[in-house]
């Protein structure tokens, strides 16, 4: 039996301690009636049998070596250090669970307490708490923390933020009577600054924004707290290696991504959520907390702590009804960050910007595109094409490229865009190639 | 004996990794970016050699025990062995390196994957229909919430409270409330089940659902469920199935024939997946027929051997993450689910409540056993029979000492000195039996030496740690 220890006569002899016949006999006492006859599953496979069957479903994705991502809007293709994959394999991280027992959790709750500590600092705030699902829950658990913190319902959503985010939000808005008012995506981000009054809870806004675009909401921080609200700035934590950070902008709240620290595409998920925030807030913050505090010898030592904000403690009053969260994740991301580093983060980010700076230039350069929504960015932009983006997206796709998102998918006025990412990962060949590529399939 | 942190081993100018020399024209962060918008201040980021970030988490992991190298019976928790082979399924590159905007265009192999998850979940549950997109057990239990109350509002009354028992866990009234219901909660019978007489009390047709564990939490199965569910639909309500306690009847009961509406189950207990230290784990939620139209979006659909991603539903809940939930960890559970097939499914719920029960039997007499009924994959005992001044933390402790993770304590809140033995169908008796001889001891040693309880653990890193400090200035970040 697969994972099952015991042998007949263990069997029998543990039957008899529990004063039980046979195994059917240790559900007797459940009505006859509510128990099935029988499942109807797929025939057990041996593990040889499920490799197989593995390899074959592996076959059925296109090879990702075949494959050149110049698509991000959210989820990114960087490096991942051999260390991290190894490193987060070892079995005393990830076959535990939550650190409810310090004495031998110190292990995970040094790491929390590391990772919470590059996180903050990435935000330029003063905390950050152990993780959340991903980008989209994280944005909701600000908005939350936004609207419990002020007692106000309202909450304004820039239309630069990822659409997809912005998409959850109003799932779990709209049973909580918290009303996301949507500004549009105009032509400079942080819109929402003229709708700031003495209702509204906070803003969200969006760091690179969706469209790739850097902007200091500096003002709108100020304009937000003239009337007590608060700015939540939805991040990506890499470009802040070299960027402005939400705290030295004066926001409250960072919460968004940080999948590009060490963490697959795997499809969407696992992915890691964070958020950080003032430490007047900190309180007010959902999940997890690792803190440091010392044991009767004096001797330092990590434990969950501020447990009197969660569900286990607090129930229906809890700030969030989070308990498992991502801490495997947050776990590979710490040691990503601990092997790039502060000179190799911010290299990463350089790159970023330099590959994507070159790659602006020698798309813009073919006849018929043009950037759109352009300005100072990290490493996502708009080129508008001189046909549709769905067709042109469909036709690299079949070469072997995957030349961006269109942005009509989620615009739709923007039906000859393609949001195009390129990272650190990128070659210059493979950029020389989109270019040839996208001349070609245009020339069509 | 601590482990330095990474920034305190920090060497200026030491790197852990390397990046290939830049091939496009160099262009500084200076020139692309102003300086307006440039960071001021450096991050807090460590400067380490490749080595040194080794040994540090190889560091930290001897600080830590996890399934792989202790007795962990965590109860309601299901820390049962993962295995090896699901790790090696899901590392497939060709599964780890899909884009998530290109599932429906590459990733067909990992959507017939999620597909067969939610057809032998539904068949396991007994529901028409699952959603996988949750990414824990509590997410789960929103994505519920908001289900039914799109059912409600369909049928023309929203409805406000949701019932949960005083036995439940915490995040179902967390849940309940994140989804806008107010809560109402039952006191459990004297028998630790559901009391019919009170949740017939507290029903009306102002309720939506009933959330409800069952096994509960007690490890008790609710032999009344039949009459349960007949109370909640008389009124129009509906019954939640938390799936917590799955692994006791996998195989045997199925939820929906026993009259829930709604379930979600918890990948990392029940179907193997690591619970990676807290998370992620994975909180797939099945609904009966008349609701699959509000189930979150989006939803795999199957045409002539190939899959497509479907989001233009419009009763649907809408959408729950980003992307499409915790992937890689549903296709280990898939992987675990085709090597168990229907009969190991069920030996696994044969052999959890198996080994607890023995467990239980084993320790009944020196522990209080809070209810004394069979119990099902798990049970709660309050404290020892004779504390003689020691408490269940200071067992819990003890339990540390001698080398086995102890079991989940003060919880469920309604048992006085709570202690929560969950063994898992993986443990094998001669595990089992070295249990009971570490508690057995202990019970011996509170009446002769409870010192030796009350002080440990003392072979540990850190002994008891302060946690009142830690919570009155709460240190969370290091500070140069």
């Amino acid at each position: 039996m697969p994972f099952i220890p015991h042998n007949e006569a263990e069997r029998a002899a543990m039957l008899q301690v529990v004063g039980a016949a046979s195994l059917d006999d240790i559900f007797s006492h459940i009505p006859a009636a509510l128990r099935t006859s029988g499942l109807r599953l797929p025939p057990a496979l041996s593990e040889l049998e499920l490799l197989r069957h593995g390899g074959e479903l592996a076959r059925r994705n296109q090879a990702s070596g075949e494959l050149v991502l110049f698509l991000g809007a959210g989820a990114y293709d960087h490096v991942i250090p051999a260390a991290v994959d190894e490193l987060s394999h070892r079995p005393e991280f990830y076959t535990a669970y939550t650190p409810y027992q310090p004495e031998i959790s110190q292990g995970g709750l040094q790491a929390i307490y590391e990772y919470q500590t590059m996180i903050a600092s990435l935000a330029g705030l003063d905390v950050a708490n152990a993780s959340l699902y991903d980008g989209a829950t994280a944005a909701h658990e600000a908005v939350l923390l936004a609207v419990h913190h002020t007692g106000r319902r309202k909450v304004l959503v820039d239309g630069a933020v990822n659409p997809r985010y912005r998409s959850a939000l109003r799932s779990y808005a709209r049973n909580l009577d918290i009303e996301l008012v949507e500004c549009a995506a105009g032509a400079e981000g942080g819109q929402s600054a003229g709708l700031v009054d003495e209702t509204v809870a906070g803003a969200v806004v969006q760091l690179p924004d969706f469209f790739g675009r850097l902007c200091d909401f500096s003002a709108l921080a100020d304009r937000l707290h003239r009337s007590k609200g608060l700015l939540i700035v939805v991040l990506n934590p890499l470009a802040t290696a070299v960027v402005k950070s939400p705290g030295e902008m004066g926001a409250d709240v960072a919460c968004g991504e940080a999948q590009p620290f060490g963490l697959p595409l795997s499809a969407g998920g696992p992915y890691l959520g964070f958020i950080a925030a003032r430490n007047s807030l900190v309180r007010k913050l959902p999940g997890r907390l690792s803190g440091a505090t010392v044991d009767g010898q004096g001797r330092r030592g990590f434990v969950l702590t501020l447990q009197a904000r969660e569900q286990h403690i607090r129930r229906e009053k809890a700030n969030s009804n989070i308990c498992s969260n991502q801490a495997l994740c947050a776990l590979r991301a710490a040691m990503f960050l601990a092997l790039l580093g502060r000179q190799g983060l911010r290299e990463m980010a350089e790159q970023c910007l330099a590959k994507t700076a070159y790659a602006k230039s020698l798309l813009a350069a073919i006849p018929g595109c043009a950037l759109q929504l352009d300005g100072p960015g990290f490493h996502e932009f708009v080129l508008k094409l001189p046909a549709p983006a769905e067709r042109v997206f469909s036709e690299l796709l079949g070469r072997g490229i995957a030349p961006g998102l269109p942005l009509g998918r989620h615009y739709p006025d923007m039906q000859d865009c393609l949001l195009i990412c390129v990272t650190e990962k990128r070659t210059k060949a493979e950029i020389d190639r989109l270019a040839a590529e996208l001349r070609a399939c245009l020339g069509r | 004996m601590t482990v330095e942190l990474l920034f305190e081993k920090s060497q200026p100018g030491r790197r852990g990794y390397r990046l290939p020399a830049l091939d496009v024209p160099a262009a500084g962060a200076g020139q692309l970016v102003g300086a307006d918008l440039r960071r001021g201040a450096e991050p807090t980021l460590p400067e380490l050699s490749e080595l040194d970030v080794v040994r540090h988490y190889s560091a930290l992991a001897g600080r830590n025990i996890g399934v792989d190298t202790n007795f962990y019976p965590l109860g309601s928790c299901t820390m049962k062995y993962n295995p090896k082979v699901n790790e090696a399924f899901a590392a497939d590159p060709a599964f780890l390196n899909v884009h998530p905007e290109l599932l429906s265009e590459c990733g067909q192999g990992t959507l017939a994957a999620l597909h067969g998850v939610e057809r032998m979940l539904s068949e396991i549950c007994g529901m028409a229909e699952f959603c996988l997109w949750p990414a824990a057990g509590a997410h789960g239990e929103l994505a519920g919430m908001m289900i039914i109350k799109a059912y409600h509002c369909s049928q023309g009354a929203c409805r406000r409270k949701v019932i949960v028992p005083d036995s439940s866990h915490g995040t179902n009234p967390a849940s309940a409330a994140l989804c806008g219901y107010d809560v109402v909660t039952i006191k459990s019978a004297a028998d630790g089940q559901v009391d019919l007489a009170a949740l017939a009390a507290a029903m009306d047709e102002d309720v939506a659902a009933l959330m409800l564990t069952n096994p509960n939490t007690l490890g008790l199965f609710e032999t009344r469920i039949a009459a349960v569910a007949e109370i909640v639909h008389a009124k129009g309500g509906l019954l939640y199935y938390d799936g917590a306690n799955l692994n006791a009847i996998m195989g045997v009961v199925r939820p929906g024939d026993t009259g829930f509406d709604v379930v979600h189950v918890n990948l990392h207990k029940t179907f193997a997946t690591p619970h990676g230290g807290g998370g992620p784990g994975s909180g797939p939620v099945g609904v009966a027929a008349r609701l699959a139209r509000f189930l979150p979006t989006p939803y795999i659909r199957e045409a002539g051997g190939r899959f497509a991603l479907q989001s233009d539903r419009p009763d649907s809940v809408g959408q729950l993450m980003a992307y499409t939930g915790n992937v890689g960890v549903i296709l280990k559970a898939y992987a675990y689910l085709r090597m168990l097939g229907a009969q190991g499914v069920r030996r696994v719920a044969e052999h959890a409540v198996l080994n607890a029960r023995y467990l239980c039997s084993r320790l009944k007499e020196r522990y209080t056993l809070a209810y004394d009924q069979p119990c099902m994959h798990e049970f709660v005992m309050a404290g020892l029979t004779e504390p003689n001044g020691v408490r269940t933390l200071d067992v819990a402790k003890r339990l540390i000492e001698l080398g086995m993770h102890p079991p989940t304590i003060y919880f469920p809140l309604i048992v006085h000195e709570a202690m929560m033995l969950e063994p898992t169908e993986t443990e094998s008796k001669q595990t089992l039996d070295e249990a009971v001889g570490k508690l057995l001891q202990i019970a011996e040693e509170a009446q002769a030496d409870p010192q030796k309880i009350t002080g440990a653990p003392r072979n540990t890193p850190v002994g008891r740690l302060d946690e009142v400090r830690a919570a009155r200035s709460p240190d969370l970040v290091w500070k140069p």
